[in-house]
C-alpha cells in the first residue's frame, strides 16, 4: 500500500499546483491572446492565397487583350462562371462531410433536361406532356434532390464507397439524358426556364447575382447556423460527431441531398445560358473536373472538415478567368485543355506554397 | 542552462546514440532547449516528463524525423545521416511509436522486412525473408508469432513484437520505445519488461519513454527528466526514490505542497437520494470485439462515482459503451433517470443525461480541425443556438471559457484548434464536452490513459467533484487502479460478468488486482 500512499502524494500536490494557478493567468492569457490573435491573421493570409494569383491574371488578361478590361467581358465572364460556381457550393458541402460526389456533372445535364422535356412541345423534343414552367422548375430541383438522396443513402446506409456509388450514378444519369429525348437537342425552353441563366439586371447577369448569394448564404450558413457546424464536425471526425450527439447520418445524407439540388440550379443555369439542353451537358463535358479543381484549389480538402466558401468562390473566380483569357487570345482549342490543366496544377502548387496546408488533399 | 544535469558518463565508452545540445521551437513554444541525452549499449534509459515536457519532440529528433534547430545528434560519435537518408537513420536507430506503425494486410515477415527484402536485384526471396524472421523471433523468444500470419491477425502485444524484430533483424542495436505499455495488459506489460531487459542483457542501448513511474523503476538503469523543454534530472535509478521523481517532474515550488484533493473529494459526497437511482442496468448482454458483456445488473445513484474495473477484454469498455448509448446490446435494458435508452443512440443517451469521455479521444473525443471552443460545447448546441439554429461564436465562448477554466485546458485562446493540443489538453476538451451538458450521468472510460501526473489529477479531480458538487452520478471504466481513487464503490468485471464489489474505500490495491485477474498465481500468469 505504501505504493498507492506515495501516488495519491504526487498527484494531490498537482492538483493544488494547478488551484494556485489563477494569480499567474492573467500575463499567460495576454501572451495567449496575442498567439491566437497571430492564428487568425494567418488563416486570413490562408484564405486570401489566391488574391495574388487573380491580380496577377487580371493583368496578365489586360495585356493579352484590349477587351478583357471591359464590362461586357466581365459579365460574360461572371455569367459563365455561375453555373460552375452553384455546383462548386455543393461539391463544397459534400467534400466538408468528408464525401465525394461525382455524379454532381450527371445531375447537371439530367435534372434540366428532364424539366425541360416535361415543359417544352413535341416540336421541340419535348414529351407533350406540356407542363407549366414553374411545376417544371419544381421537377429539377425534385430531380437533383432525389438524385443527392439516392446517392446518400446508398452511402450512408448501405455503406457503399462514394467513389463507386456516384460513379454508377454518373453513367445512369448521362445515359437517362440521352435516352429520354431520344438523344435529341431540347430547345425552345419558356422564358421562366431559361431566365435565371440569360437575363440581366442592367449589365449584371442575374446568375451571377443568384450565385453570390448562394456563397453567402452558404457561407453564413457553414460558418453561424448548428447545422453548418455539425457539417465541419462530421467531416473532422465523424465518430466525434456522433459520441458528441450529432445524428451523422442525417447530416450526411441531407448535405448529399443539398449537393444535387444545387448541381441541378447549376444545370438551371447552363441550359439558360445555351437556350438549349444537350445531350451533352455536364457529364459529356467532363464539368466535374472543372468543379473538383475549383474547389480543391479554394482550400476544400478532399479529406472533409476543412475549407470555406470564401475560397471555393476564389477557386471558381480563378478558373473562369483562365478560361476567359485562353479564349481571348485566340488560343486553339486543342491547346486549351493542355493549358487549362497545367493551369489547375500551378495554382495547385501557388496556393500549396502561399497558404500553407491550405490546399492539403 | 548552465546548471544542465549531465548523465553519469561511462569512463571512455562512446554512447550508440547521443543527442547533444538540442534546441527546437515550434511557432511561439519552444519545446526542447540545450536537451543532452545519450544512449550506452546494454544500458536502458528512461524518458520521463509531463505532457508537453519534450519528451515526443525529443523521439522525433532522435528518430530522425524532424531536425533539431540547433544541437546535433551523434551515432556512435559519428554525426547523424542527413535527414532526408531515410535508410541511413533506420540503420542507425529504430523506434517503435505508441501507435502500430505495422502494415495490417502483410504478413509478419514482410513487416519485418519492410523496405529490407533479402532477394536479388529487387525479387524477394520469400523463403529467405521466412527464414530470417523466425530466426530473429526464436533466437529473442518471441513465441507466439508465426512469420506467415498476417498483422491483422495479431494482438497489440503481437504487431509490437513485430516492430521491434523489424529492429532487431536489421541488426539494430538502438531502439526507442514510446510508450510501450499504453495499449497492453498486466500480463503483456510484464512479458515486455522481460523482453526489455534480455535486450539491454544482449547489449541493445534503449529509450525507454514512460508516463508510469513504476515502469521506470522496473526497468530502466538510468532515468531522464524532462520539464518545459529542460533536462532537469538525469542519474542512475539506483538510489534515485520514487518522490524525488515526481518532483523533477513537476518542478521544485511545486513538489513541496501537498494538498488532499482525493480526500476532498470522497469525503464531500452529496448523495441526493431520492429512492430512484439514476442509472439501472438490468440483465444487460452484449457482444463486442472489445469483451463480451453477460447478464450484467448494476445502479448507480445520484452523486455516486462508481468504478468498473477489468481487464481490457473484461467487458468493461463495452457496458459503459452501451450505457453511453455507442453500442448495441442483445437483451436486457438500460435506464438512466428512468428513461430508457436506445442502443447504438448516442443522441438520445445525451437527451436522457449521459456525458460521455470515450476510450479513444482521437477517434470519438474531438474534431482535430476544430477549436477548443466549439469541441467543448458540442453536447449543447442545441442550447446554444437559437430557434432558427444560429450560434453565435460570441455565445459558444461565453459557455466554452468556464470549462476550460474549471478544467484548466492550456491553449492558445478557445479558438485553437484541438489538434495543435498536447494529449491531455485534449482529454482535458474531451472531458469539457462530456460535462458541458450538466449531465445526471457521466461515463468515463479510460479517462486519464496516457496524460500525463498533472492532467491526471486534474481530470479525476473534475470527474470527482461534480458527484460532490453537483450531484451527478458517475461511472468509470477504468484498467488503470490509480483512477479508481475517486470512486465510492467499484465493481469489477472478468469475462463479462460481475464478479466482486468493493464498497468501502480506500480499495485495497492487492484485493482489487487479485479480483480483476481472477486470483491468478504469479507464475501462471505470465502464460
Amino acid at each position: 500500500m505504501t505504493q498507492v500512499d506515495s501516488d495519491e502524494g504526487a498527484t494531490g500536490a498537482v492538483g493544488a499546483a494547478l488551484g494556485t494557478e489563477p494569480g499567474s493567468r492573467t500575463a499567460v492569457e495576454v501572451t495567449l491572446q496575442r498567439n491566437s490573435r497571430q492564428a487568425r491573421a494567418v488563416s486570413v493570409v490562408r484564405e486570401a492565397a489566391l488574391l495574388p494569383v487573380l491580380v496577377a491574371l487580371i493583368i496578365v488578361g489586360a495585356l493579352v487583350s484590349p477587351v478583357f478590361f471591359t464590362v461586357s467581358n466581365f459579365s460574360g465572364i461572371g455569367l459563365q462562371a455561375s453555373a460552375l460556381g452553384v455546383t462548386v457550393v455543393g461539391e463544397s458541402l459534400i467534400l466538408l462531410i468528408g464525401g465525394m460526389d461525382l455524379s454532381l456533372e450527371g445531375t447537371y445535364g439530367f435534372a434540366p433536361m428532364l424539366a425541360a422535356w416535361l415543359i417544352v412541345p413535341v416540336a421541340a423534343f419535348g414529351s407533350g406532356a406540356d407542363l407549366s414552367p414553374v411545376l417544371g422548375l419544381l421537377v429539377l430541383l425534385l430531380a437533383g434532390g432525389c438524385v443527392g438522396l439516392i446517392n446518400g443513402t446508398l452511402i450512408v446506409k448501405a455503406r457503399l464507397n462514394g467513389f463507386i456509388v456516384t460513379l454508377g450514378m454518373t453513367i445512369v444519369l448521362a445515359g437517362l439524358q440521352n435516352g429520354i429525348p431520344k438523344a435529341q437537342t431540347l430547345f425552345a425552353l419558356p422564358r421562366a426556364f431559361s431566365y435565371l441563366g440569360s437575363a440581366y439586371w442592367g449589365q449584371v447577369p442575374v446568375s451571377l447575382v443568384f450565385t453570390a448569394f448562394v456563397f453567402v448564404g452558404v457561407g453564413l450558413f457553414l460558418r453561424y447556423h448548428r447545422g453548418g457546424r455539425a457539417i465541419y464536425a462530421v467531416g473532422g471526425n465523424a465518430e466525434a460527431a456522433r459520441a458528441a450527439g450529432i445524428n451523422v447520418d442525417r447530416v450526411k445524407i441531407s448535405v448529399y441531398a443539398a449537393g444535387g439540388t444545387l448541381a441541378a440550379i447549376g444545370g438551371l443555369m447552363e441550359a439558360g445560358r445555351v437556350s438549349a439542353v444537350t445531350g451533352q451537358q455536364g457529364y459529356g463535358e467532363g464539368v466535374i473536373f472543372t468543379v473538383f479543381a475549383a474547389a480543391v484549389i479554394g482550400g476544400v480538402s478532399l479529406l472533409g472538415g476543412r475549407g470555406n466558401m470564401l475560397g471555393a468562390a476564389t477557386g471558381v473566380a480563378l478558373l473562369s478567368i483562365v478560361q476567359n483569357i485562353l479564349d481571348l487570345a485566340n488560343v486553339s482549342s486543342y491547346w486549351i485543355e493542355a493549358i487549362d490543366g497545367a493551369v489547375i496544377l500551378v495554382a495547385l502548387v501557388m496556393a500549396r506554397v502561399i497558404g500553407g496546408k491550405a490546399s492539403q488533399g | 542552462m548552465v546548471e544542465n544535469p549531465q548523465q553519469p558518463a561511462l569512463a571512455g565508452e562512446v554512447p550508440v546514440a547521443e543527442a547533444i545540445g538540442v534546441y527546437k521551437q515550434f511557432g511561439s513554444t519552444l519545446a526542447l532547449r540545450g536537451v543532452s541525452v545519450a544512449l550506452h549499449s546494454g544500458r536502458c534509459l528512461g524518458l520521463v516528463g509531463r505532457n508537453g515536457a519534450g519528451k515526443s519532440t525529443l523521439v522525433s529528433i532522435m528518430s530522425g524525423i524532424v531536425a533539431p534547430d540547433r544541437g546535433q545528434v551523434r551515432f556512435d560519435g559519428q554525426r547523424a545521416p542527413d535527414l532526408a537518408d531515410v535508410r541511413a537513420w533506420r540503420e542507425r536507430i529504430s523506434t517503435v511509436f505508441q501507435h502500430s506503425m505495422v502494415v495490417p494486410q502483410l504478413t509478419v515477415a514482410e513487416n519485418v522486412f519492410l523496405n529490407s527484402q533479402p532477394g536479388r536485384s529487387g525479387f524477394v526471396d520469400w523463403k529467405a525473408m521466412r527464414a530470417g524472421t523466425d530466426r530473429v523471433l526464436a533466437e529473442w523468444g518471441f513465441s507466439g508469432v508465426a512469420a506467415g500470419a498476417p498483422c491483422s491477425s495479431l494482438t497489440v502485444e503481437q504487431r509490437q513484437l513485430v516492430e521491434i524484430a523489424r529492429a532487431l533483424a536489421a541488426g539494430r542495436r538502438c531502439l526507442l520505445l514510446d510508450e510501450p505499455t499504453a495499449a497492453l495488459e498486466r500480463a503483456e506489460i510484464r512479458r515486455l519488461f522481460d523482453r526489455v531487459r534480455a535486450l539491454v542483457a544482449a547489449g541493445v542501448a534503449v529509450l525507454y519513454i514512460s508516463h508510469h513511474l513504476e515502469e521506470v523503476f522496473e526497468v530502466c538503469d538510468d532515468v531522464a527528466v524532462l520539464r518545459d523543454g529542460e533536462l532537469v534530472l538525469a542519474q542512475t535509478t539506483a538510489g534515485l526514490s520514487k518522490d524525488e521523481l515526481v518532483a523533477a517532474m513537476v518542478g521544485p515550488n511545486v513538489a513541496a505542497m501537498t494538498t488532499t484533493t482525493q480526500q476532498n473529494g470522497t469525503e464531500g459526497r452529496v448523495h441526493r437520494d431520492d429512492g430512484r437511482p439514476c442509472l439501472v442496468v438490468e440483465h444487460l448482454s452484449a457482444v463486442s470485439a472489445r469483451g463480451a458483456v453477460r447478464d450484467v445488473s448494476l445502479e448507480v445513484r445520484h452523486g455516486e462515482r462508481v468504478g468498473l474495473a477489468g481487464l481490457l477484454g473484461a467487458g468493461v469498455a463495452t457496458l459503459a459503451r452501451a450505457v453511453a448509448g455507442n453500442q448495441s446490446w442483445t437483451s436486457g435494458k438500460i435506464e438512466v433517470e428512468g428513461i430508457a435508452l436506445v442502443p447504438r443512440r448516442p443522441d438520445k443517451a445525451l437527451k436522457a443525461g449521459v456525458g460521455y469521455v470515450p476510450e479513444d479521444r482521437r477517434a470519438e473525443g474531438f474534431v482535430r480541425m476544430l477549436s477548443v471552443g466549439e469541441n467543448s460545447t458540442m453536447t449543447i448546441v442545441d442550447r446554444l443556438a437559437n430557434r432558427l439554429g444560429v450560434l453565435l461564436p460570441r455565445k459558444r465562448d461565453a459557455a466554452a471559457r468556464p470549462l476550460a477554466q474549471k478544467l484548466s485546458i492550456v491553449s492558445a485562446g478557445l479558438s485553437q484548434l484541438v489538434g495543435e493540443l498536447s494529449g491531455g489538453n485534449q482529454q482535458k476538451v474531451t472531458v469539457a464536452r462530456a460535462v458541458a451538458s450538466t449531465p445526471k450521468l457521466v461515463v468515463a472510460i479510460t479517462p486519464t490513459r496516457g496524460v500525463d501526473v498533472a492532467s491526471k489529477a486534474t481530470l479525476l479531480e473534475a470527474l470527482s467533484s461534480l458527484a460532490s458538487d453537483e450531484g451527478t452520478a458517475v461511472l468509470l471504466a477504468t484498467d488503470d487502479l490509480d483512477d479508481l481513487v475517486i470512486c465510492d464503490r467499484v465493481v469489477v468485471l472478468r469475462n463479462g460478468e460481475v464478479v466482486a464489489e468493493f464498497t468501502d474505500p480506500p480499495f485495497e490495491r492487492e484485493a482489487l488486482i487479485g479480483a480483476i485477474e481472477g486470483f491468478v498465481a504469479d507464475e501462471k500468469a505470465t502464460a
